[in-house]
């Protein structure tokens, strides 16, 4: 086997795997790529799905909500205009009722008191995870906390009514705490999202350039100055995306909701976190779970509240996107 | 500021350093005089940025680092019990060899240590901030823009921004690692420049893996190499030692090393 290399000609196996012309000139001209353009289409067609379905989910939504709107009664008068919708505080559709107040005021409720657990001890979990924890105590931490970001949330709502409301009502007292309230429900979305706002949290704060560190240790600051002025501000973005994914989970949480927070809406002022309330995602699901006749005003109104939650959620995005653009301290 | 001829602001006695337990530079004896600046010199894996930042405790943030013998400054061991790296790194700073601003503004990267010193005075801090930079010969360049970010300038501007932050605090020694082995040949004769007005005042060691800059800025130069072992079981073992230390005309013109004399040749690195 000839295997020295002439300077000036390649060698055989290389040679072969070449095209020439007829002449003998070297084919460089351009020529039909097919399975490369295949794949192309097939990844716009991907792209073009996820992009039209969620188009048509929130034109469906617009559609059916618009519906309520233009529903009439028996004296010719709307059923409800979008100003009783936003501001009035009494849902009772059986009474032709659609104020959003008091099933949004515990959707907040709900959320508030998870974000109150989760942003803390999340944010608290991802500082220790990147700053102080070995590599090996993060080694085996952190695949535990994607672990615990996988339940079943119909698992953590069965944990609120079995664990969390008889803890409420043994601190607390069973005559302030009524076995369906929001606070239950609250600490245990709270418990639900930590996972998730810790790791990412983690996430954006290992990211920040060891140069960076480096740098402000040099300059004689201590661990935490160091965390606090350097690392928190350069991961500010990634900590604030967090903590959005955290607030939309909440937000658009339904099992636990539906579980433990209770059935029917209540608007209580001053908020009343210990009594049953229902929020916007568990009567959703309470009464689509129901028989309810297709084109009865009950059912467009689901659909408004779907799509009020919608715009929730997209605000909250947009919120999120203002922010981290705003305060930032890009490292790149 | 005159010079106290012989006097040091740092003496390497029997350093060693180790990571985990793995012996990386051996025995290196090196007095940093004051005002000068001193030069460390050798191919890569010598040790010298590990000898560097044993002098600032900066190997601390290494896990396994581990130091052996004495760096005496001020007839201190900064390796006894009971010194505080933190308060090690307020009087000998550092600057490194990627420019590393903070994602901050121009102000705020300067007024970072100041600011860690506990000064909170705005008038005393536009002072030092303004003071520093002009220190660093910046100033014409930023001076009507100090809000904007310092990761906008250039590469030269950014490392003259983290010099000017590190004499912010008015250090006694500035350890510098290739401060400009990531710049062009422009900003590198800038930096060189700044560094020769800078030893005026402060005390400068610098590792670089240009003879040709040690030459221009030092007036000490140590000389690195590397000691190789065969382990039982084949292995080979490498560990950093200091080849010769002298002042750096004498190094480069005479140096008593064959091995100094070889690599200054260009025959290894």
């Amino acid at each position: 086997m000839q295997s020295e290399l002439q300077i000036g000609r390649k060698s055989e196996v290389i040679a072969k795997a070449l095209v020439n012309d007829a002449d003998g000139s070297p084919r460089i001209e351009k020529r039909a790529r097919l399975f490369d353009d295949f794949i192309r289409y097939v990844l716009l067609f991907c792209g073009i799905v996820s992009i039209f379905t969620t188009l048509g989910i929130v034109v469906v939504l617009g559609r059916e909500s618009l519906l309520l709107f233009s529903t009439l009664d028996a004296q010719g008068q709307p059923v409800v205009t979008l100003g009783e919708f936003f501001f009035s505080t009494s849902w009772q559709p059986a009474g032709l009722k659609f104020g959003i107040l008091p099933l949004l005021e515990s959707t907040l409720m709900t959320s508030f008191v998870a974000m109150l657990v989760a942003l803390p001890l999340g944010l608290g979990a991802a500082i220790y995870l990147s700053e102080y924890a070995s590599p090996r105590v993060r080694g085996s931490l952190k695949p535990i906390l994607e672990i615990l970001a996988g339940i079943p949330t119909v698992v953590y709502g069965y944990f609120a009514v079995t664990f969390m409301t008889p803890l409420l009502q043994g601190v607390f007292g069973r005559d302030t705490v009524q076995f369906y309230n929001t606070a239950s429900a609250g600490l245990v979305m709270g418990i639900m999202i930590l996972p998730t706002i810790a790791s990412m949290s983690e996430d954006a704060l290992s990211a920040v350039p060891r140069n960076l560190r480096e740098a402000s240790y040099g300059l004689s600051a201590t661990k935490f100055e160091t965390i606090s002025k350097v690392i928190l501000p350069a991961a500010l973005s990634g900590i604030v995306a967090a903590a959005i994914v955290g607030i939309s989970r909440a937000v658009g949480e339904t099992m636990i909701v539906a579980l433990a927070a209770g059935a029917g809406p209540n608007w209580t002022m001053p908020p009343n976190f210990f009594v049953a309330a229902e929020t916007i995602t568990g009567h959703i699901a309470r009464i689509s779970g129901g028989d309810l006749s297709y084109n009865s005003v009950d059912y467009d109104s689901l659909f408004a509240l779907g799509f009020a939650l919608f715009i929730f959620t997209l605000g909250l995005n947009l919120l999120s996107r203002y922010i981290t653009n705003r305060f930032r301290e890009a490292y790149q | 500021m005159t010079t106290t001829n012989g006097a040091t602001a740092i003496d390497l006695k029997s350093v060693k350093v180790f990571y985990n337990d793995k012996l990386a530079v051996d025995d290196v004896n090196i007095p940093i005089y004051h005002n000068k600046i001193t030069a460390f010199i050798g191919p890569s894996g010598c040790g010298k940025s590990t000898v560097l930042r044993s002098i600032n405790r900066m190997n601390d943030l290494i896990p396994g680092a581990r130091v052996e013998g004495q760096v005496l400054y001020h007839n201190k061991n900064l390796y006894g019990d009971n010194v505080d790296p933190v308060e090690v790194r307020r009087r000998i700073g550092m600057v490194f060899q990627k420019p590393n601003p903070f994602p901050k503004s121009i102000y705020d990267n300067v007024a970072y240590g100041p600011r860690l010193l506990g000064i909170r005075d705005r008038r005393t801090l536009d002072e030092i901030v303004e003071r520093s930079i002009k220190g660093a010969y910046l100033w014409d360049e930023v001076k009507d823009d100090l809000k904007k970010s310092g990761l906008a300038l250039s590469g030269g501007q950014q490392q003259r921004l983290c010099i000017a932050r590190t004499i912010a605090v008015e250090p006694d020694v500035i350890l510098m690692d290739e401060p400009a082995s990531a710049l062009d040949p422009i900003a590198t004769q800038a930096i060189e420049e700044l560094m020769r007005e800078l030893v005026k005042q402060y005390t400068i060691v610098i590792v670089t893996h240009n003879m040709q800059q040690a030459q221009r800025v030092s007036d000490y130069t140590a000389f690195f190499s590397i000691r190789k072992a065969e382990e039982t079981g084949g292995q080979e073992r490498r560990w950093g030692v200091l080849g010769e230390y002298a002042p750096t005309d004498q190094l480069f013109s005479n140096p008593k090393a064959e091995e100094t004399e070889r690599y200054i040749r260009g025959e290894f690195g």
